[in-house]
């Protein structure tokens, strides 16, 4: 059995705040929920499925599906994946759609770090004391930027990549983020900007890492008739995989994601290769998270990320694949601290034609969004969605 | 370089309290399962090669690899987080200490050296061989 057409994602949100100290965060949740609900033209009491992740206060969805008074639940999923959650919610919607478990099914995410002061990248924090390896890393100081920076220093050294070829990343980003009223950083940089940022952790820069932001985003994900009854141009879900990627009791290649898994997988699904994608929506936590995740989903050899994501590849209109067209993570938000909604939310935007026309990709019938959570350098959660123009 | 930062104490579990006696007497043991042969790391109970719970507490070497690493500048007392291949095989999350930071290079050969904690058992960590 597949995904395959089963299911269509019919509304999208984007929360256009980027700073929310006059918010909570359930009341965040709430406000993204609605927005996707009249993007898709139906009402709360239409959602008989709900899905969260990590970031809905209280435990699992029970507290979220209570502030929303969501009337008709008989399906609901909290799967905890990180930043790259929301990727694999969709696919999971999907899959509980196809299997009759609910028609209607509703995905949110919010958060304010920004306001809340969270010492986001630089600090070491010990998450839960039960965590197996929690003796063994915490002592160190492993932080969220020293955890990429291992993979993106493991990486130039296997396979010669440089800090020039990762700031192409952030600069092709910017390009986007420019047309982009609500990024955060909408100017367009330079690699001679990138590099000369300060160091955060060898071998990255302040300028490789994403912004830090509060926000959120809500999907709605539909059963077929349901999205062909409604007035947005229907988005159909065609393919999924997701996977944990982890030490392996220390025997790992820390220059490979688990994208390698979830992409392979997603492709297969879907009946599509990578040279037939449009657009791609990359996880972007650090310039060095979408180099490793674009050589795993196959866009092109191990360890020629370097070369292919230089000289504007990746910048809508002058390259092959034009990523992140919102600016991403990189430079426009980074909702609570997790990009993976914001990755579905753009692709969806590509799909019916309506992201900026500067940065609208022509003719996009065939998109991915790549999602990876927690951390590139130790263990992680990817997920890879692939969606399609009706 | 002396290296004067405060190290938080690891957290001793029943299941890795031997591996924490034997630090407390500075000696470096990494679990090995006696079924399979095989060596892991982090430390746990049971072999994740395996399955087989006969895991011994094996002396090593204390020598090693830098598989990567990264210089935390901007820290209050600048560190060197790194990935260290033992020479029983597993790779571990460490610190490179008593070292240039500027003189670090993947590829390097280190070895253990134990490093006070504020309040537990010392932990293992390595500087250039």
């Amino acid at each position: 059995m597949s995904i395959k057409g089963k299911a269509y994602i019919a509304g999208i949100f984007e929360h256009p705040t980027r700073h929310a100290p006059d918010k909570s965060v359930a009341q965040l949740h709430a406000e993204v929920a609605l927005g996707a609900l009249a993007d898709a033209g139906l009402t709360r009491d239409d959602i008989d499925g709900f899905f969260c992740a990590g970031d809905a206060p209280g435990p699992g969805p029970a507290s979220m599906a209570e502030y929303l008074n969501l009337p008709k639940l008989r399906h609901v999923d909290s799967t905890e994946l990180g930043g790259s959650s929301y990727v694999a919610l969709a696919a999971h919607a999907a899959e509980a759609i196809a299997l009759g478990k609910c028609n209607v099914a509703l995905i949110t995410l919010a958060g304010r770090p920004r306001s809340e002061g969270v010492a986001t990248g630089t600090t070491p924090r010990l998450r839960d004391p039960n965590q197996p390896e929690a003796a063994f890393e915490f002592p160190y100081g492993l932080t969220t930027a020293n955890g990429y920076a291992l993979a993106a220093m493991r990486h130039m050294y296997q396979y010669g990549t440089t800090s020039e070829q990762l700031a192409w990343i952030k600069v092709a980003a910017s390009h986007h983020a420019q047309h982009n009223p609500r990024a955060m950083l909408p100017d367009v940089v330079t690699v001679a900007d990138v590099v000369n940022s300060p160091v955060i952790a060898d071998p990255l820069h302040r300028l490789d890492c994403c912004v830090i932001s509060d926000g959120g985003g809500a999907l709605i994900v539909v059963k077929p008739e349901i999205a062909r009854s409604l007035k947005k141009p229907p988005v159909k879900i065609i393919g999924a995989g997701e996977t944990v990627k982890h030490l392996s009791a220390g025997t790992f290649d820390l220059t490979t994601s688990g994208a390698a898994r979830s992409g392979p997988a997603a492709f297969a699904e879907a009946g599509v290769k990578p040279a037939d994608i449009k657009y791609a929506s990359i996880y972007d936590s650090f310039t060095i998270t979408v180099l490793i995740q674009i050589e795993d989903l196959g866009f092109c050899e191990k360890g020629a990320g370097g070369k292919f994501v230089a000289d504007g590849n990746l910048i809508s209109g002058v390259g092959k694949l034009p990523f992140n067209t919102d600016g991403g993570g990189l430079c426009n938000n980074h909702p609570a601290n997790r990009g993976g909604m914001t990755k579905v939310i753009e692709a969806v935007r590509q799909l019916r034609g309506e992201a900026h026309p500067a940065v609208q990709v022509k003719d996009c019938a065939l998109a991915l969004a790549q999602g990876t959570g927690m951390q590139l350098g130790t263990r992680h959660c990817s997920a890879t969605l692939i969606m399609e123009r009706e | 370089m002396a290296d004067t930062r405060k190290i938080p104490a690891p957290i001793v579990t029943v299941e890795t309290q031997a591996f924490w006696n034997a630090a407390r007497d500075r000696r470096f043991v990494v679990p090995t399962c006696a079924a399979c042969g095989k060596a892991h790391w982090y430390p746990r109970a049971v072999c994740p090669f395996c399955g087989s719970d006969k895991i011994e507490w094996r002396a090593a070497s204390g020598r090693g690899r830098i598989y990567s690493y990264s210089v935390m500048r901007r820290a209050k007392e600048p560190y060197a987080i790194a990935y260290v291949t033992l020479a029983e095989g597993p790779a571990m999350l460490t610190n490179i200490v008593e070292c240039d930071f500027d003189a670090l290079r993947v590829g390097q050969d280190v070895r253990v050296v134990f490093h006070d904690t504020e309040d537990g058992p010392p932990v293992p960590m390595f500087k250039l061989a």
